[in-house]
């Protein structure tokens, strides 16, 4: 077993292991951090694809927004030293069959398909790359989606501040 | 990278959506639900770039592909928190059992 594979049993290990502890603990800051070590490990994962960008933005945009996000709204709303009530036994015990279930069936399935090698040579997949192609637009561009999203993310920005605004009371 | 199957990164895939679909289905508090979200959406974005990676490298689909998951990730873990906060402020919990008014 050669140092890479080595890598990564560890990272896919160190994945699975904090993201059942995130859905399984019962301190929900606990959860967070959890959460938080297991989104480094996915970035680590694309480090060790040999996907630098993708790895940079997991890292800007789930670990340093969305964990800092998620921490943020758990000390607005409740105290984060409480523990959470237990679910049902019944529940747990379902959740865990239905999760089993659907991993073997999706497991048998992905056994049984063969993934066909590629023929052609690999692209380089340069930040410089990424990006020329990402503003192209030709057919094989994609500034279509870019502002499509772009529009969809002041859209969401503009849905936030109306939804978290305080309504100021009339009799003042 | 060459020397382990892409039928492991994607066992790694399906392990973590379905952990992801086990927080969902126990957990009754929404950051926690949002949390499990997060864990099924990263899922997938692992098997955009595997596919990319060992599928289609004369490509770079898969990169864009989870760059835009990661976008709209990112407008919905905020709305939803903006909704989680304002549902804190009527109803004092973010409980899902406590907000049943729209029920049927």
């Amino acid at each position: 077993m050669s140092a890479s594979a080595i890598v990564f049993y560890i990272l896919g290990a160190f994945i699975l292991g904090t993201g059942l502890l995130a859905v399984t603990t019962r301190k929900i800051f606990r959860s967070a951090v959890w959460l938080l070590f297991s989104l480094i490990g996915i970035a680590g994962f694309y480090f060790w694809l040999q996907m630098e960008f993708i790895a940079a933005v997991q890292i800007i945009v789930y670990v340093g927004g969305i964990v800092v996000l998620i921490i943020f709204s758990i000390f607005l709303t409740q105290q984060s030293g409480k523990e959470m009530p237990k679910p049902p036994l019944a529940r747990t015990v379902l959740s865990i069959v239905a999760a089993c279930f659907g991993f073997a069936l999706t497991y048998y399935l992905i056994s049984q398909y063969s993934f066909t090698a590629p023929l052609n040579p690999a692209m380089d997949a340069s930040i410089s790359n990424i990006g020329t192609q990402m503003l192209d637009a030709t057919t094989e561009g994609y500034v279509l989606p870019l502002e499509v999203v772009s529009v969809l993310l002041l859209a969401a920005m503009i849905g936030c501040i109306v939804i978290a605004m305080k309504v100021k009371t009339q009799d003042k | 990278m060459n020397d382990i199957p892409l039928g492991h990164i994607l066992a790694l895939s399906t392990a973590l959506f379905f952990i992801g679909m086990y927080g969902l289905f126990t957990r009754r508090n929404m950051i926690t639900i949002l949390m499990s979200v997060e864990l099924i959406l990263n899922s997938v974005n692992i098997n955009f770039v595997a596919f990319n990676k060992y599928l289609y490298p004369d490509k770079l689909g898969g990169v864009f592909f989870s760059v835009f998951i990661i976008t709209i990730a990112a407008a919905e873990a905020a709305v939803a928190i903006a909704i989680i906060i304002n549902l804190y402020r009527s109803h004092q919990s973010i409980d899902v059992e406590d907000a049943g008014e729209m029920k049927f």
